[in-house]
């Protein structure tokens, strides 16, 4: 393509994205905004695809735009809807802040361009190209997040673990929501099943195309997601302490991986390049099903109530649940 | 004529400094929390403008940004999630 076409395309899609993001945290509507956030993130996914970042394309559709949406809009339903407008800012802050906005974003965008300008500075992109084949898996997106930068996986695994406890710590689940007419339950009955069998694709080629643990596990939560929306309290998680053990699923079986490989006289988590495609597929699993119950726990807001667990509310109910 | 990192990178700036912007002026703590996250696409973007200027040199973008914008992403909703529970706790006790 003529790289005049590219130029205006990417002009086109960065003055979308900078004209929603105003759009999205300037207007007083919250409900508007969030919508617009949605937007937002669904045209970033685009731009990721634009700069030849497939992995994150995904990952941005599923978790950026999707779970942390429909999130903000849970948290929207809760939200008290008067609240009183804000006292409006006194002139000599808006004043300040706007000079310091436009100060900071001088600086920032001259520390981007001076870096850029560097350009053919040494990369770690070469490491990796140079080791790819030993690291079992043939994206390398993979391989630095489950191989070369292992560590980094290992303690963010940690982090989600320690930000849905934090959910959990905090109060009862939000209240569930009605059945869901025919047309939408039709739709889940469609969804669900498929969002599963394609949450398995995406962890398996993640080995060796864009895809992986953390777009699986979005798609199996957005999965968890619909099937609340449709008036299955409990989500599709299994009983609280099945639920409990594939939460920390994916961080034990990083560690019992990481240590395992240290009495064979390797260090931690560096495996042996003909063992690491096995190793790497176990730890995926484990941590795709961990950031699953995450994100739907992180969703549900806490523990969805016993009531709902036993899953026998109605037949819609049952049958949702057992997918 | 304008390469695409530099248009991106520069997109990115712009969004960091209008979601931190909205983030000090907003009022209502959901808004914060939207505007936190468009700051947050702000720096990834500037992060994989970078990367994808490695295409120039090595035929492929560079994966280490890619994959540490992959790990923001996550940490980013999580974050969310945890700054929501406790939006709502802190509303719920001033109920009280």
């Amino acid at each position: 393509m003529n790289p005049l076409l590219w130029m205006l395309l990417d002009l086109l899609l960065a003055a979308m994205l900078l004209g929603l993001g105003w759009a999205a945290v300037a207007t007083r509507d919250l409900k508007r905004g969030l919508a617009l956030f949605i937007a937002f993130g669904l045209l970033l996914a685009l731009a990721w695809a634009r700069l030849r970042a497939p992995d994150l394309a995904l990952a941005e559709a599923a978790i950026g735009a999707g779970i942390a949406g429909a999130l903000l809009l849970a948290a929207l339903r809760s939200e008290p809807q008067d609240g009183q407008p804000a006292a409006a800012p006194s002139r000599v802050f808006l004043l300040t802040l706007n000079l310091f906005s436009v100060l900071l974003a001088v600086a920032i965008a001259w520390a981007l361009l001076s870096a850029l300008a560097m350009g053919d500075g040494v990369r770690l992109a070469q490491a990796v190209t140079e080791h790819l084949s030993q690291s079992g898996v043939s994206n390398p997106v993979t391989a630095v997040l489950l191989n070369f930068r292992a560590y980094d996986t290992l303690l963010e695994l940690a982090v989600i673990l320690s930000a849905v406890l934090g959910v959990l710590a905090l109060g009862p689940a939000r209240p569930g929501y009605r059945l869901p007419g025919p047309v939408l339950y039709g739709l889940i009955r469609w969804l669900v099943p498929l969002l599963i069998v394609t949450g398995g694709y995406l962890l398996w080629v993640g080995a060796h195309a864009p895809g992986g643990a953390f777009q699986a596990g979005a798609t199996l939560a957005a999965a968890a997601v619909l099937l609340r929306l449709g008036g299955v309290d409990a989500a599709g998680l299994p009983a609280a302490v099945v639920s409990r053990w594939l939460l920390a699923a994916g961080l034990l079986a990083f560690l019992a991986v990481g240590l395992l490989v240290t009495a064979f006289g390797y260090g931690f988590v560096q495996y042996p390049p003909d063992l690491a495609a096995g190793l790497i597929l176990v730890i995926e699993s484990a941590a795709t099903l961990s950031i699953a119950v995450a994100l739907a726990l992180a969703y549900i807001g806490g523990w969805p109530s016993r009531r709902a667990q036993s899953g026998s509310l109605h037949t819609h109910t049952t049958e949702g649940g057992t997918h | 004529m304008l390469s695409a990192e530099i248009i991106y990178g520069l997109t990115g700036v712009g969004l960091f400094t209008l979601g931190l912007r909205a983030t000090l002026l907003q009022a209502s703590l959901l808004a914060r929390i939207l505007a936190i996250n468009v700051c947050g696409a702000g720096v990834f973007l500037m992060f994989v403008s970078i990367a994808y200027q490695g295409l120039a040199q090595m035929q492929v973008p560079d994966p280490v940004p890619h994959a540490l914008v992959l790990t923001g992403i996550v940490v980013a909703v999580s974050a969310t999630a945890l700054a929501l529970a406790l939006g709502r706790r802190l509303r719920e006790s001033k109920d009280e």
